[in-house]
C-alpha cells in the first residue's frame, strides 16, 4: 500500500513512542496502586491508540500484537484479572515489544528479526494466560479486530464523511481511509460525493473537497470506528451510525439512532469518546517542528549576532548619533530573539529522568534488592542536545550505584542502615551551568582500594599524595575500567571512563564524592546550551580572548606594587583570601613586555576559584561558538573561537580545564589534602 | 513530462504519465483543463499512470464534470490497475 502518509506516518511515530512513554509510566504507578483505575484506563488508552493508528497504516504486525495487549488490558479494566506482579512485568515487556515493533516496522518498514519473534511469540505465550479463555490468540487482523472489548455481532454501519480541505496538504490520502475499512468488514455500498467541488475558476486541486457515504457491514464496534478517523477528526466531519436493517427506512435520520441505549457498542464508545479527545486538546497548545530547522534558525540567529555586532561597532566609529541609536535598538532586539530562539530549544530534563523509574524497577528486581528513586528538579530545562546526550551517562551511573552502591538488604541492615536502599536524581541551575546529582546511600567507595588499583595500574606514582577527592575521580580514568573482580568495587570503574567523555564532549565536567558507609554522590556540571555564550573579552597584547561570563566574578585592577609580589607568589591576596593567578599572557606565550597596567578577571567554576591576569577588558559580547578544527583538538585550555564585530577571531578560554591545571598544581605543591566540601546524602 | 497531449482531427489525446496523485494534480489540472471545449472528444489514456489518490479521483472527477459543461465527449481509452483499484474502492466505474 503506497500512499502518500509518509508525514503522517512520522506523527504516528512520535506519538507511539509518547503513548508507550505514558503506558509504561502508568504500569509503574499501577504497580505502586494497584486499585488505581486512572491508571488502568491510561495504559487501555495508549495500546488502544496506538492499535488503532497503527491499522490505518497497515502495520499488521504491531495491530495484531497489541491486539492482545489490548485483550489484556481490558480485561483488567473490567476486573475479570487482577494486577500482580507478573502481570505488570509482562506488560512493561509488551510495552518494550510494541516500541520494537513500532521502531523496526513502522519506521524502518523492515520485519522483526527471527530473536525479536521469538521474544514476541514468548509474550504471545505469557499474555494468553491473561485473555479470556474462549478468546485464542490470533495473528489476523480480520480476526484480531473482532474482540476489541466489545465483541459484537455484525453490524450494519452507514459511515458518512465530509473530508476537509486540507486533508491533501496534511498528508492524508481519502482512499487509504476506505482501504482500512475494507480490513474491518465488508464495504456493502460507496457513493463517492463530489457535489461540493466548487466551479473552475475557484478550485485548486490540492484542496479536498471530496465526501463519502459509506456501508459497512462489520463487527467492529463503534469506538473502533471512531478511532479510524483520529488523525482527521479536526479536519473533518465523521458521522458513524448503526443502520437498523429491519427497518431500511432509518438511514437517512441515523443520527437518532445513536442515542439508543440497546446498542452495546454505542454506550461503550460514549464512555471512550471524553478520553480520546483529552490528549488532542493538549496537542493544540504544541506545535511539532523539526529538529533540523530550529537548528538551523539558531545558527542564523548566531551569525546574526555577529553582523549586529559588527554594525555597532561601525555605527560608533562614524560618529553619528541617530545612527548610534538605531543600532543599539537593534541590537537589543537581536538579543531578545536571540534568548527567545535558545529557549526553543531548551527541554526540561524531567522526562528523561522518568525513564529512568523503569531501569531502576527492572534492575533492582534482577539483583534482588530493594531500592527507590527520589526524583526531584525535573522541571530544570535544559538544551535538547544535551538532554539527549546524557541519557546514556546517566543511565551508566545509575546502574553502577545500584550494582555495586547500594548494598544488599541484609547488609544494609547488618550496617544499621533501613533496608530500603536510596536512589535520587536531582537537577538545578548553577552559575550558567546544570547540575545533574545522582546520589546513592549505599557503602561509599574504598579509597584504599581505589589508590592500590590505581597504583598498581600506573596511573599514580606511588609516592604521590592525593586528596580523597582525586582519588575518587580516578575511577573516570580510562585505565581504571578494567578492574576486575574486588569486593564491593568490583566493575565500579568499568565504562566509568566513556562516562566521562561524553560527558566532556558536552563542555561538562563530573565529580564525585563519597563517605565511607554512607553513600556516593556524582556531579554532572553542563552547559546550559552549546551554541551560544555570553563572553567577556579580555585583551593581551594585539590578541583578544573570551571569557564565559557566567564564570566571571568581578574584575580588579592589579597595581605596580601588587604585581611585583604577586607574580612572585602566584596568588593574590583578595580581601583575605587567597587567590591564585594565572598570567595569560605567560600561559600563552605572548611576546613582549606586559603594559603598565593589568588587569585580574576572577573566575569561578563550581568551588575552584582563580584570577586570571590580562592586559585589558574590553567588556561583554554575545559569543557564536565556532568549534576549533581537529587541527587544534589537542589544545588545552582553550574551548572554541569565535568571530568579533570586527572580523577578529577571539579564542574562547576553557575556564574549567585552566582551573583544574591549577588545581592539580596547588595540590602537588601544598601536598595538603584536599578534603571534599560537601557529604553524600 | 508527466502529460502528453496529441490532437488528432476533432479529439484530443491525453495520456497521462507516472503518479495521479497530490504531487501532481496541480501540474495536471493545469494542463488539461484548458483543454475542456477545445476539441468535441477528448480521450483520456490512463493506462500509464502509477499511483492515485484521493487527489487524483478528485481531479477526474473535475474532468468529467467540466467535459460535460463544455460538451466535450470524454471517454477513458485505458487504465492502469491502480486506477482501476481506486476507482474500485470507492465504487466509481470509470467514464
Amino acid at each position: 500500500m503506497s500512499i502518500n502518509l509518509d508525514q503522517a506516518l512520522q506523527t504516528f511515530i512520535v506519538e507511539a513512542h509518547e503513548l508507550l512513554q505514558v503506558m509504561e509510566q502508568s504500569l509503574l504507578q499501577l504497580e505502586n496502586e494497584p486499585a488505581d483505575q486512572d491508571a488502568i484506563g491510561a495504559i487501555f488508552r495508549a495500546a488502544h491508540t496506538i492499535k488503532g493508528s497503527a491499522g490505518l497504516f497497515g502495520l499488521n504486525p504491531v495491530v495484531s500484537f497489541t491486539h492482545i495487549v489490548e485483550d489484556v488490558l481490558d480485561r483488567l479494566r473490567d476486573g475479570s484479572v487482577a494486577v500482580d506482579t507478573a502481570l505488570i512485568a509482562v506488560l512493561l515487556k509488551s510495552g518494550d515489544h510494541m516500541l520494537e515493533l513500532i521502531n523496526v516496522v513502522a519506521s524502518r518498514g523492515e520485519t522483526l528479526q527471527p530473536a525479536a519473534l521469538e521474544r514476541e511469540a514468548a509474550l504471545r505465550e505469557a499474555l494468553s494466560t491473561y485473555q479470556a479463555p474462549h478468546s485464542t490468540p490470533d495473528t489476523g487482523v480480520q480476526n484480531t479486530e473482532t474482540g476489541a472489548g466489545d465483541t459484537s455481532a455484525e453490524v450494519l454501519w452507514h459511515i458518512s464523511l465530509r473530508f476537509g480541505v486540507d486533508v491533501f496538504r496534511n498528508g492524508m490520502d481519502p482512499l487509504s481511509f476506505l482501504r482500512y475499512l475494507e480490513t474491518l468488514g465488508q464495504i456493502t455500498q460507496v457513493t463517492t460525493l463530489t457535489d461540493t467541488i466548487p466551479v473552475l475558476d475557484s478550485w485548486d486541486p490540492e484542496s479536498c473537497y471530496l465526501g463519502f457515504e459509506i456501508d459497512l457491514r462489520s463487527t467492529a464496534s463503534h469506538a473502533t470506528l471512531n478511532e479510524v478517523f483520529d488523525f482527521v477528526r479536526d479536519d473533518c466531519e465523521v458521522r458513524i451510525e448503526a443502520v437498523d436493517e429491519t427497518s431500511h427506512k432509518a438511514v437517512s435520520i441515523g443520527s437518532e439512532l445513536v442515542a439508543q441505549a440497546e446498542q452495546g457498542p454505542l454506550t461503550a464508545s460514549a464512555q471512550r469518546l471524553p478520553a480520546t479527545s483529552e490528549p488532542k486538546n493538549r496537542d493544540g497548545n504544541y506545535v511539532r517542528v523539526n529538529a533540523d530547522k530550529l537548528d538551523e534558525l539558531i545558527n542564523l540567529v548566531g551569525e546574526l549576532v555577529i553582523a549586529s555586532a559588527g554594525a555597532s561597532l561601525l555605527a560608533r566609529s562614524c560618529q553619528n548619533d541617530p545612527l548610534q541609536e538605531a543600532t543599539s535598538t537593534v541590537s537589543g532586539l537581536v538579543e531578545e530573539i536571540l534568548d527567545g530562539a535558545l529557549h526553543l530549544r531548551m527541554i526540561p530534563i524531567g522526562d528523561t529522568f522518568n525513564r529512568f523509574r523503569r531501569v531502576v524497577r527492572d534492575i533492582s528486581q534482577e539483583l534482588g534488592k530493594d531500592i527507590e528513586l527520589t526524583i526531584s528538579g525535573a522541571e530544570t530545562e535544559l538544551d535538547k542536545t544535551v538532554v539527549e546526550k546524557i541519557g546514556d551517562p546517566l543511565m551508566h551511573l545509575l546502574r553502577n550505584a545500584m550494582d555495586h552502591g547500594i548494598e544488599s538488604a541484609d547488609a544494609r541492615r547488618a550496617a544499621g542502615k533501613a533496608g530500603k536502599g536510596h536512589l535520587s536524581l536531582n537537577a538545578y541551575h548553577d552559575s550558567g551551568s546544570i547540575v545533574i546529582e545522582i546520589a546513592d546511600d549505599g557503602n561509599g567507595l574504598n579509597r584504599e582500594r581505589i589508590l592500590e588499583k590505581a597504583q598498581e595500574r600506573g596511573l599514580v606514582a606511588s609516592g604521590a599524595v592525593l586528596s580523597d577527592q582525586e582519588i575518587y575521580n580516578l575511577i573516570f580514568e580510562p585505565g581504571f575500567s578494567t578492574a576486575e573482580a574486588v569486593t564491593n568495587l568490583s566493575g565500579r570503574g568499568v565504562g566509568m571512563d566513556v562516562v566521562k567523555r561524553n560527558i566532556t564532549l558536552l563542555r561538562g565536567t563530573v565529580d564525585l564524592d563519597s563517605r565511607p558507609g554512607q553513600g556516593t554522590v556524582v556531579r554532572i556540571r553542563l552547559p546550559l546550551t552549546l551554541a551560544i555564550i555570553n563572553g567577556f573579552l579580555v585583551g593581551i597584547d594585539k590578541s583578544t580572548y573570551v571569557i564565559p561570563l557566567d564564570m566571571v566574578q568581578e574584575c580588579i585592577e592589579l597595581d605596580e606594587h601588587q604585581r611585583q609580589s604577586s607574580c612572585d607568589k602566584g596568588y593574590l591576596d583578595l580581601r583575605g583570601e587567597v587567590l591564585p593567578l594565572v598570567d595569560l599572557r605567560n600561559h600563552f606565550s605572548h611576546e613582549g613586555s606586559a603594559g603598565r597596567r593589568q588587569n585580574v578577571v576572577v573566575v569561578r567554576y563550581a568551588e575552584h576559584k582563580a584570577g586570571l591576569v590580562v592586559d585589558d577588558l574590553l567588556g561583554e559580547f554575545q559569543t557564536v561558538i565556532k568549534p576549533l578544527g581537529k587541527l587544534f583538538g589537542a589544545l588545552r585550555g582553550i574551548s572554541g573561537s569565535t568571530i568579533l564585530g570586527s572580523g577578529a577571531v577571539a579564542l574562547i578560554l576553557d575556564i574549567p580545564a585552566l582551573l583544574n591545571q591549577i588545581v592539580q598544581l596547588e595540590a602537588r605543591t601544598t601536598q595538603a589534602p584536599y578534603s571534599p566540601t560537601v557529604v553524600a546524602r | 513530462m508527466p502529460i502528453t497531449i496529441e490532437t488528432l482531427d476533432d479529439s484530443t489525446c491525453v495520456s497521462i504519465d507516472g503518479e495521479l496523485t497530490i504531487y501532481t494534480v496541480a501540474e495536471l489540472a493545469g494542463a488539461l483543463l484548458p483543454q475542456m471545449g477545445a476539441a468535441p472528444r477528448l480521450m483520456l489514456d490512463l493506462s500509464p499512470v502509477t499511483e492515485m489518490d484521493g487527489a487524483g479521483l478528485q481531479l477526474l472527477a473535475v474532468i468529467q464534470r467540466e467535459a460535460e459543461n463544455a460538451g466535450t465527449a470524454l471517454s477513458v481509452t485505458g487504465q492502469s490497475l491502480a486506477v482501476t483499484q481506486a476507482l474500485e474502492l470507492c465504487r466509481k466505474a470509470a467514464s
